[in-house]
């Protein structure tokens, strides 16, 4: 592998790396609000009956 | 007794972002992109083709994913989840929720043939744990495996039962997916897609470590080693000469779009059941910096190198996706020191699972369009759509000499269509729905500001370099252009369908766009019907206002 392949091999799995783990802090921890519970226990998924 | 239906949604953030990227992340990520990579760098290398990839990323597929996530949920804040029901919110004319037949059909015949392959997937790794694939070092032998084992020889070879035949592993497959798409959203896929998504990380830096400690394992022939693999893959070559290649553009754009599974009327859908407070900018960026992570740091460092230190670059060259998933790669781990047969089923069950999160994705936009079209629950749209998708399934596991049925499905359908349907989404969003109004719509409950620059992006530089990639694409894989030459032969897709003096057409591709015709001619109606129930919804919400 020459050295321009180094260069973009680092460069692009680097880049995407941070990229994800830099925007999944953000959702986890910096953003943070409804990163978990987002709707809660009003979820059903199946359908319901009614007179 | 009426029967009313609680409107699903996520559960968790993570939830709804695991599943996206679950959707994204697939087969193409660690064989499509890599096989993309290093056709167009060829013994150079494939730096230039990342090139083009990473611009591609920030032009088409970011823009596209925000306006796919933002037009979602917009149309779900309006009790819409459907392709055809939102588009027909945006559009506002009787023609609009026509359009919205590509949202549906697109997943629907893309899960008939990549159920298939998900099968294979599931298939190898219980063939790489029984010892069934340790067949020597003779690719040969696992072309002849694989030929059985899909029944590529002969039309309804494939229906098996046995351990080295697909029928099985289709079954439970299938079973698999409907069995989740049942239980909903937040209970079936975004439970599947968290514990799914996490473990096929793992596997796959497990068999990354093992390939990248790998040296060179054939002792003649040293120069076959993880190093010149990796720059088989990442060396730039010729930049300038391979970047003015019209073809490297087009393949690189394309890798982008249905790596993103943008414009397969998924995220639109997904994005649908979130509420309008939810963001959706930080979110769905998120999600494509897992797919991008998955495809370029993990599959990128994974396939092509692992081919290459067994097999050199005449291992690699010129082959197709399933060429290099299903022949070169079970040759690679079987002959893999220490171990090769765990990590051969690591490898092929990473696959499955990115494969099951991926054809989870395709029928929950069919779902939700038949609940809110026809109004019917959940069990009879899981029904209604498990009838359709298995008789489509069976035709193309009954016409599998060739694979033709699935290939021709794929180029059509898995090809041209997402083309059509993600120009369409990206045109509605900067132009019908207007970017100021979309820009809006896209930064409500927002974490994070788009740069203002995406603005020309979405409106001017997505539509018009997404117009010229199809006309490119449709001039050379349908009329057959030549760039270098400048001649026009019809591709072998056409041919197969209208046939020629030397080429007669192929009944099962011609049997394959029936059907195709037939399932959109049965979504069409099915709209029209769904347009009446919509109309007097919106009738009888306007009078109570």
């Amino acid at each position: 592998m020459n050295a321009g392949g180094w260069v973009i091999m680092l460069v692009s799995v680097g880049g995407v790396t941070v990229l994800f783990f830099t925007c999944l802090y953000k959702v986890l921890a910096g953003g943070g609000k409804k990163a978990e519970h987002m709707h809660g226990l009003d979820i059903d998924t199946h359908d319901v009956e009614k007179d | 007794m009426a029967t009313v239906q609680k409107k699903e949604s996520w559960n968790s953030r993570l939830g709804v972002i695991l599943a996206v990227a679950g959707s994204a992340v697939g087969l193409g990520n660690f064989l499509r992109f890599p096989g993309q990579a290093a056709k167009f760098g060829g013994e150079e290398g494939g730096g230039a083709f990342m090139i083009a990839y990473f611009i591609s990323l920030v032009l088409i597929g970011i823009p596209i994913c925000w306006a796919e996530w933002a037009m979602g949920r917009f149309g779900g804040s309006k009790g819409y989840n459907s392709s055809p029901g939102i588009l027909n919110l945006l559009i506002k004319h009787p023609a609009g929720k026509y359009i919205g037949v590509l949202g549906v059909i697109i997943p629907v015949i893309i899960y008939m043939y990549y159920v298939y392959i998900e099968a294979w997937c599931l298939g190898y790794a219980v063939n790489f744990l029984t010892g069934g694939l340790n067949l020597g070092n003779d690719v040969g032998a696992y072309g002849d495996f694989w030929g059985g084992f899909i029944g590529a020889g002969e039309n309804g070879s494939a229906i098996g039962f046995g351990v080295k035949q697909v029928g099985v592993y289709l079954i439970l497959v299938f079973v698999l997916n409907f069995f989740l798409i049942y239980r909903g959203l937040s209970q079936g896929i975004e439970w599947f897609c968290r514990y799914a998504m996490p473990t096929l990380v793992f596997l796959a830096i497990i068999v990354l470590v093992r390939v990248l400690t790998l040296g060179a394992p054939i002792a003649d022939k040293p120069d076959q080693n993880v190093i010149n693999g990796l720059g088989y893959m990442w060396n730039p070559g010729n930049l300038v000469e391979n970047l003015m290649n019209p073809q490297l553009w087009l393949a690189a754009a394309g890798q982008i779009f249905f790596s993103l599974s943008v414009g397969f009327g998924v995220i639109i859908t997904y994005a649908s059941y979130l509420t309008k407070e939810d963001d959706v900018v930080l979110s769905g960026l998120t999600a494509t910096s897992a797919n991008e992570f998955c495809e370029v740091a993990l599959g990128g460092m994974i396939t092509i190198p692992a081919a290459f230190v067994f097999l050199g670059s005449a291992g690699v060259i010129g082959m197709g996706t399933f060429d290099l998933g299903f022949k070169v790669l079970p040759l690679v781990f079987s002959e893999m020191p220490a171990a090769g047969q765990f990590f051969g089923f690591v490898f092929f069950f990473l696959l499955f699972l990115a494969a099951v999160t991926s054809s989870l994705s395709m029928l929950q936009p069919g779902i939700a369009f038949l609940e809110e079209g026809l109004g019917i629950n959940r069990k009879q749209s899981v029904s209604l759509l498990g009838m359709v998708t298995a008789l489509g399934c069976l035709f193309v596991v009954y016409f599998s000499k060739d694979v033709k049925a699935l290939d021709t499905m794929d180029f059509w359908v898995g090809t041209f269509l997402i083309f059509v349907l993600a120009t369409i989404q990206i045109v509605i969003f900067g132009w019908v729905v207007g970017i100021d109004r979309g820009w809006q719509l896209a930064h409500q409950g927002a974490e994070m500001h788009i740069p203002n620059f995406f603005k020309v992006v979405i409106k001017f530089i997505c539509p018009l370099f997404l117009i010229i990639i199809f006309i490119c694409w449709v001039a050379t894989n349908v009329f057959g252009y030549n760039f270098s030459t400048g001649e026009f032969k019809l591709s072998g897709y056409v041919l197969d369908l209208v046939g020629s003096e030397e080429q007669p057409a192929n009944n099962v591709a011609r049997a394959s766009m029936a059907l195709i015709l037939i399932v959109a001619a049965f979504i069409a109606a099915l709209i029209a019907q769904a347009g009446k129930r919509w109309a007097k919804l919106e009738k009888a919400k306007g009078g109570a206002s």
